[in-house]
């Protein structure tokens, strides 16, 4: 039994190294495919979600340095006057994302990080010029100076179109004109131009 | 579990007839400890995400204006591919005919499919793969844009499908997903010039036709 025992724990130990904790996400989203290798990037970004309903959530990527999300939703705090205490600005350095209009943000910040997935999010309110998101996106970046910043796209499959115009205007209002958007990985269909560009590469190297 | 050996100690002296304690065994039961184990791989089994999403970069113009601003593509070159509800694909080539005849419509699949002689929806895959072929043998020399790519270190050959532009237009009640494939068509078949922008009045009339004639 006992070299049995012993792969069991190298697998058990594999597992534990490769785990990566995301923070629980308050919607699912399935995300479409794409051919792109690049990879995602986890500090200096602002991630943009929308699901299905076209809710739509915001959320500021900075596993390294905690201290920058509570520096976002100090400056819209500020910019914006929504009151909110030291304790629910503490709450949103913890939270993953937001999606709720700037007006129920006290309310949502109220409730601690664990429970907030049972709390009906309506996602941030949008328009034609950027809505709310304008804001979000706005303070965020001022934030951010002298830093690098990317800006990611997550959206689910079956959301419509409008849903996504409607993001991206919100970030061409803020003159941001690149993007990323998050998709799953899929191999380059063989035989068409991208796969032998790839092919030919590879031999390269 | 160790156990000491007392020997000689306590003046007892043990001498024959005395029974000798028992040697405890050193072993441990491990079972309770690979069954953890094992709980614990299939837990991290679980809650593991093998596949890593990756990014796709999409660049966007600024919204302009003046007319002199926009680039001005050529009608030859130019594809125009049209996303309707329901995973309908609409395409024509150069400008849109007056009387239409040059809308098409095409599929998603990377098969082309055969309805009949004379009759097939072509995949948009084979589509954007004719068009650039197409682009490319009827390509004129240009030396201005072969002594920009000589300047820049880059092939020659990327002048030759330089009038070839891609124009996408999601409608409202394309989805996400089918954005997001059309552009990924664009990396897949290497089309360098491609554009996102909305349909226009007509083309919305002629999706809906379109669309209430095929039920």
């Amino acid at each position: 039994m006992t070299p049995f025992v012993d792969v069991a724990f190298l697998i058990l130990t594999f597992f534990i190294m490769a785990t990566k904790f995301k923070p629980e996400e308050p919607v699912e989203i399935k995300t479409p495919n794409s051919v792109s290798t690049k990879d995602l990037p986890d500090n200096d970004a602002l991630q943009v979600t929308f699901d299905s309903t076209g809710r739509v959530f915001f959320s500021v990527l900075s596993e390294k340095d905690r201290t920058i999300k509570y520096n976002v939703i100090k400056h819209i705090n500020e910019t914006r006057t929504l009151g909110l205490t030291e304790a629910e600005m503490q709450n949103f350095a913890r939270t993953p994302s937001v999606g709720v209009p700037f007006s129920g943000l006290k309310q949502l910040l109220a409730i601690p990080v664990e429970d907030q997935k049972n709390f009906k999010q309506p996602g941030i309110p949008l328009d034609t010029l950027g809505g709310e998101l304008y804001y979000w996106i706005r303070d965020a970046v001022g934030t951010f100076t002298g830093k690098k910043l990317q800006y990611l796209i997550k959206g689910d499959n079956s959301a419509k179109y409008p849903a996504f115009k409607q993001v991206l205007n919100a970030f061409k209002k803020n003159d941001i004109f690149k993007f990323q958007m998050i998709t799953m990985l899929e191999d380059a269909p063989a035989g068409s131009e991208l796969d032998i560009i790839r092919r030919k590469q590879k031999a390269g190297k | 579990m160790a156990s000491i050996d007392e020997g000689g100690g306590g003046g007892h002296k043990k001498g024959p007839g005395v029974k000798k304690a028992k040697k405890l065994s050193t072993r441990v039961d491990m079972t309770p400890m690979v069954d953890l184990g094992f709980l614990l791989i299939t837990f991290f089994i679980f809650t593991t995400t093998m596949s890593s999403p990756t990014t796709m970069e999409l660049y966007m113009p600024k919204d302009t204006d003046k007319d002199e601003d926009l680039n001005k593509a050529k009608a030859s070159g130019a594809l125009t591919i049209m996303l309707g509800k329901d995973n309908h694909i609409y395409y024509y080539e150069g400008e849109l005919a007056n009387d239409a005849s040059n809308f098409k419509q095409a599929t998603f699949s990377p098969n082309s499919i055969i309805r009949g002689p004379g009759d097939s929806v072509l995949s948009i895959r084979s589509v954007i793969i004719r068009k650039k072929k197409w682009v490319i043998d009827n390509h004129q020399h240009d030396a201005g844009c072969e002594k920009i790519w000589a300047k820049n270190g880059g092939d020659k050959k990327s002048c030759l499908d330089k009038d070839l532009v891609v124009v996408i237009k999601p409608g409202d009640e394309a989805t996400y997903k089918n954005t997001v494939d059309m552009l990924d068509e664009m990396a897949i078949n290497d089309v360098k010039r491609y554009a996102m922008v909305d349909l226009f009045p007509t083309e919305k009339e002629l999706i809906k036709a379109t669309e209430s004639a095929g039920k």
